[in-house]
């Protein structure tokens, strides 16, 4: 079945269906979201002791490294949809490429970042800030992976499809974008929730 | 499509300025967390900078700044339930917004082996 309104825009919402909902789906991550930094909030203020242990604190300089990490693989995926736009599928198929880059290099230091506090006995179980922290970063890293699968997919099989309906194609990219610019919106507020105010 | 080229070429060079931005912010965040300030004020600031930046990525690399009144509509639904989920916990448990020390008569664990 051919889903419609993916190219034209619909008469009612004057969007696409993809568009309309992207964002809709968003709307729930927010809360989902939300509801974790509630949820931390709320910890955070009945707990007179908060941090993390003064032998295995957070790396506020790795923290920093996948802060521009992931800014840049936002702005590399923005650009995707910007070369399609203008037509330029070389370029689309480059800034592609440096975003699952990108993307992997931010969970290769995440992982670096987990494998310290593992080596050190630190787990959730350790403490609620760590519980916290392990959740969050945690759910966060699964939403970039989610993402990486898509990319390596629009990399690989996915990209035929500029070839037959091309504009359907860029709407793909752009849906995609949305979608990899919150998982960067939801880091831009992890960090400095977990590095720097704890 | 090509049609719109000319004006997606332009915002070319606002996808840069924002990513210099982004990063310039990135970096007064971090310094901004070694000022030698009270715990909410430190909090107030680095979380409004976060705010400054995402508004950046929405407005910008999610194109915000021209979308339709459906998504607008749509996030402005999403930002009431949203402050709703973050203060709702903390009245329900301080019984107003008015007695914040409260808040510390609630023995929450520290860690998951406390009860």
């Amino acid at each position: 079945m051919e889903i419609p309104y993916t190219v034209d825009l619909r008469p009612d919402t004057r969007l696409t269906n993809p568009k309309l909902g992207i964002w809709l789906f968003l709307a729930s991550e927010v809360m989902l979201f939300g509801a974790l930094f509630s949820t931390y909030i709320f910890l955070r203020v009945a707990n007179a002791e908060w941090g993390p242990h003064p032998d295995a604190k957070l790396n506020v300089w790795l923290g920093m490294i996948n802060t521009f990490v992931l800014i840049a693989s936002s702005v590399t995926m923005v650009m995707c949809w910007a070369t399609l736009k203008m037509n330029q599928f070389k370029d689309f198929k480059r800034n592609l490429l440096y975003t699952v880059v990108l993307a992997l290099t931010f969970m290769v230091i995440k992982s670096f970042e987990y494998g310290g506090k593992f080596s050190h006995d630190i787990f959730p179980s350790t403490s609620t800030f760590y519980a916290t922290y392990f959740l969050m970063t945690g759910l966060h890293g699964i939403h970039v992976v989610g993402g990486v699968v898509v990319l390596v997919y629009f990399l690989g099989p996915g990209k035929k499809m500029w070839e037959t309906e091309p504009e359907k194609f860029t709407n793909r990219i752009e849906v995609t974008g949305l979608y990899w610019h919150f998982v960067d919106l939801v880091w831009i507020f992890l960090f400095p929730t977990f590095y720097l105010l704890s | 499509m090509s049609e719109h080229a000319e004006d997606v070429r332009k915002q070319v060079k606002v996808y840069i300025g924002v990513f210099i931005a982004l990063s310039v912010l990135t970096v007064v965040t971090v310094l901004v967390a070694g000022l030698d300030v009270s715990v909410p004020v430190g909090l107030l600031i680095g979380l409004l900078i976060a705010l400054v930046k995402g508004s950046l990525v929405a407005f910008f690399f999610m194109h915000l700044s021209h979308e339709k009144k459906l998504i607008y509509g749509t996030l402005v639904l999403t930002v009431f339930f949203f402050l709703v989920l973050i203060f709702v916990p903390i009245f329900a448990l301080t019984g107003s917004f008015e007695s914040p020390e409260h808040l510390y008569d609630f023995e929450a664990p520290t860690s998951v082996h406390e009860h």
